[in-house]
């Protein structure tokens, strides 16, 4: 399959210095890739070079072969890359659907935000049956979910998730990553950053091992998994 | 339709029909001057939402467009020589205007500040307001006040009604714009800076633009709101119009009826105002009415944070969800 997102050789860093170094990637269009790597190694400098927020010191970042280097995050936004951060995003005071609905504020369309909306309550129940309840009513998995939604609403190529795990009970964890699968089966990109690498890798069409701002292993999500050194340096495995 | 919905249509068609014929069931002047006065507060408070409750804004300063409005006023009647009756009405949206074009030069300043600063700044807007009124003697008449032309010929049960539907277009005016910004993509631009400024910029909503677009309309009705006042009143003095109770009372009609909410600021004016009226008929010039505001505004923070609406809506949620579930 071909690249959809190419990082090429790719050195950045912040004003201490170099976080990745050289840095190779590909992104396949139609896969799930996840990155898995210890804290520091340089997870969240890659989307943030992604989406614009830190320009690359050296190296290429092309989005469907066109460079996306130095565009604003806004730009890069309406190029089709969306991200989803770490953190909560959503508006707490305001409404699931009216925080759905902001997913798509640049969007002038009407007709064609009220199709997306469509699309978005069929594919994610909660946001129907919890439209017109506060945000911060729902829990941490619902929010995460409500998240993914406001995502789609500009009908993105590519979609980026920070850690969407992160602070959730297993159960509802499972839940989290069964919807990255269903948004993945319906014809999203998806780029997944993961501390979970069971769980991250388990779902990956393709996975990267990042160390020190370096690629140290790639290949198929599973292979990456069931890599002997992996499983014993970031999945707990005894040799 | 659910039956809530159809008593609410019933509730606000009653509310809206009494309100027209207010001045005709009760004439004398003593219950139509309270009835200028509520819906003068029902209009300010709602204006007043606009930028506080939907934005998260805090204004302490909106008595500036009161007293520029009601300034405006007494300065174009007294200078372009209108005669008394109701041609002095149509000055009022010139005066809606010149407030606007002032909160659109205050706004571009204060609107720089967040939080508690910006909460001082308005009020330092609204005293240098009330400085220029007492030191442009001139112009304003400085300390001795601001005549307006006087409609003698309303005479005795009369004079008060022409000046209550005035004020009560006026509040419909900020009703429906409230009720139209609260469904646009405006309006949720607003709430979004509301919850979180640098998450909207973040997704698309020009954050500077909008502030000060909502700072501007929400001073109009505010500005058109004093020119009636200083026609009805037909004196005005600088601490009189500029004056931080106003503003305080707004502020405190729409955390006790729920801030941002369309209904809110309504009900807050409807308790409100009637109570603090007989306050000051009772205790005359002690102000002793300013201690019934402050437990007012202490038992609304303590039990009252959201406010009446909110809280009641909550509920109502709740008992509806009970009632859901098996």
């Amino acid at each position: 399959m071909a690249g959809l997102l190419e990082l090429e050789r790719v050195t950045a860093g912040y004003g201490g210095g170099d976080i990745l170094h050289e840095l190779d990637l590909s992104v396949e269009d139609g896969g799930i890739t996840c990155i898995v790597g210890p804290n520091g190694a340089g997870k969240s400098t890659i989307l943030r070079v992604v989406s614009g927020l830190l320009r690359p010191r050296l190296g290429a970042i092309r989005f469907r072969g066109a460079s996306i280097v130095g565009l604003t995050p806004r730009a890069i936004l309406q190029r089709g890359i969306v991200q989803v951060p770490q953190e909560r995003s959503l508006f707490p005071t305001m409404t699931v659907w009216e925080n759905v609905r902001m997913g798509a504020y640049t969007e002038r369309d009407q007709r064609l935000i009220d199709r997306r909306l469509e699309e978005v309550c069929e594919a994610f129940t909660v946001v129907r049956e919890r439209r017109d309840e506060p945000a911060a009513s729902l829990s941490g998995g619902q929010q995460k979910i409500v998240e993914f939604a406001r995502a789609l609403m500009l009908d993105p190529a590519l979609v980026i998730l920070d850690e969407p795990s992160m602070g959730l009970d297993p159960k509802t964890r499972s839940t989290v990553f069964e919807t990255i699968r269903a948004m993945n089966r319906a014809g999203r990109t998806i780029l997944l950053v993961e501390q979970n690498a069971r769980s991250g890798l388990g779902l990956a069409s393709h996975g990267v091992v990042l160390e020190s701002g370096r690629v140290r292993l790639e290949g198929d999500g599973p292979a990456v998994l069931n890599n002997p050194e992996i499983s014993r340096l970031y999945l707990g495995a005894t040799a | 339709m659910s039956r809530l919905r159809v008593l609410k249509r019933v509730g606000l068609l009653a509310a809206i029909v009494i309100a027209l014929i207010l001045p005709l069931i009760a004439p004398d002047p003593s219950t139509t001057n309270l009835a200028v006065f509520t819906v003068m507060y029902i209009g300010l408070a709602t204006s007043w939402n606009i930028m506080g409750g939907y934005t998260g804004y805090i204004s302490l300063g909106h008595a500036a467009f009161f007293g520029f409005g009601a300034y405006s006023l007494g300065l174009l009647s007294n200078h372009l020589n209108v005669a008394p009756g109701y041609a002095p009405f149509l000055l009022v949206p010139v005066a809606g205007v010149i407030s606007g074009l002032v909160a659109v030069l205050i706004g571009w300043i204060a609107l720089r500040t967040r939080a508690a600063t910006f909460v001082i700044v308005t009020i330092a807007f609204m005293f240098m307001g009330q400085l220029l009124a007492e030191n442009l003697v001139k112009l304003t008449g400085g300390g001795a006040g601001l005549g307006f032309p006087y409609p003698q010929q309303w005479g005795g049960d009369f004079y008060n009604t022409p000046f209550y539907y005035a004020m009560l277009a006026l509040a419909f005016l900020a009703l429906a714009t409230s009720w139209t910004i609260r469904r646009s993509k405006f309006g949720l631009g607003l709430l979004a800076i509301r919850d979180d400024e640098d998450k909207a910029l973040a997704v698309g909503v020009p954050t500077r633009r909008f502030k000060l677009a909502a700072f501007t309309i929400s001073a109009i009705p505010v500005g058109m709101i004093g020119a009636v006042y200083g026609y009805y009143v037909t004196y005005v003095y600088p601490q009189f119009v500029f004056d931080p109770l106003i503003g305080i009372s707004m502020v405190l009609m729409v955390f006790l009826g729920g801030l941002g909410t369309l209904a809110g600021p309504v009900l807050g004016a409807l308790l409100l105002e009637p109570a603090q009226l007989q306050f000051a008929y009772r205790f005359g010039a002690s102000r002793l009415y300013l201690v019934f505001y402050a437990a007012v505004f202490l038992l609304v923070m303590l039990f009252l944070p959201r406010g009446v609406v909110p809280s009641v809506q909550e509920l109502l949620q709740r008992r509806r969800q009970e009632l859901a579930s098996p």
